[in-house]
């Protein structure tokens, strides 16, 4: 895959913008992405999902915009509707890595 | 090193769940990562105008069918089954916008910078798109109508911008260097 990025496929100068302010964004759309491409739900079902996210948080309208903690809660509601990842096992499994020492790495 | 906000770790806890489960390879999700950020932008894009600029037959084409038509470019993927290229004109200007979330033809630009993800940009661009337009600093004759497209899961759009009036006689690669983002999303003329 490296010697793709090279050439004239390069990240343009110009053009360019940092598209992820934190890691976690990334990681957020990525994985949206690949479950979609693997076939657990249509980006059709996902879309639903964001759009139903973005107007409950235009409902309350205050301050920034969080636009990838809202893309992240329409993950967490598109794979509780498939049955893949209850509501509940992520907020425990959560808890978990929040009580994580700090400087925990791995 | 690990990120401790909630979100990013509210993240990590999903990544985990689905990777125990056997949904999930993190090497996918790196993968989608690097690709989004590094190998699909809006250069192509930039290289779809080009050639319309210089290849009247091409640009034919990519305004009747633009998925097909940047399929011939090798451009396609999951978010462009249906591509609508608008032509900006001396009489038209366009400007696309998702007023329901974010829309946007990932194929040819990349993903969206973050105004085209703000309410206030997806709200004020309907109601008053003379007056956002004057805000990214284009000024348009008051004759010039201006069309708002609006993207939806089935269809997305992105605009022919007018040619640099500098850029007669440069070559399809010069010219692609002129064309921004923005002005295939229609908030800059060149």
């Amino acid at each position: 895959m490296s010697e793709e990025l090279n050439g004239e496929l390069s990240p343009p100068m110009v053009n360019g913008e940092v598209v992820f302010d934190a890691p976690w964004q990334g990681r957020v759309f990525g994985m949206a992405k690949s479950l979609a491409d693997a076939g657990l739900y249509t980006w059709d079902e996902f879309r639903a999902c964001l759009i139903a996210e973005v107007a409950g948080w235009e409902g309350l309208s205050q301050g920034e915009y969080p636009y990838y903690e809202l893309f992240l809660g329409a993950l967490e509601k598109v794979l509780a509707q498939k049955d893949v990842v209850e509501p509940a096992h992520l907020t425990a499994r959560f808890e978990v890595f929040k009580s994580r020492p700090r400087g925990h790495d791995h | 090193m690990t990120e401790t906000t909630p979100q990013a770790l509210r993240a990590e806890a999903l990544e985990s769940l689905l990777v125990e489960k056997g949904l999930l390879d993190p090497a996918t999700v790196d993968q989608v990562i690097v690709q989004y950020n590094e190998r699909v932008g809006p250069m192509n894009g930039a290289r779809v105008v080009a050639k319309a600029w210089t290849n009247p037959e091409f640009r034919k084409r990519l305004l009747a069918d633009g998925t097909s038509a940047i399929a011939e470019l090798g451009l396609e993927g999951a978010q462009t089954d249906k591509l609508v290229v608008v032509e900006n004109t001396s009489d038209v200007h366009n400007l696309v916008v998702c007023t329901l979330c974010s829309c946007y033809p990932w194929a040819v630009l990349g993903l969206p910078p973050k105004w085209y993800k703000d309410p206030a940009y997806r709200s004020r661009v309907v109601r008053e798109p003379r007056k956002v337009l004057e805000e990214f600093g284009v000024a348009l004759a008051g004759d010039k109508a201006i069309r708002v497209w609006d993207s939806s899961a089935e269809v997305r759009y992105m605009v022919l911008p007018e040619p640099p009036a500098d850029g007669r006689g440069l070559s399809e690669a010069a010219l692609a260097e002129r064309v921004t983002r923005d002005s295939m999303i229609g908030v800059e003329i060149l």
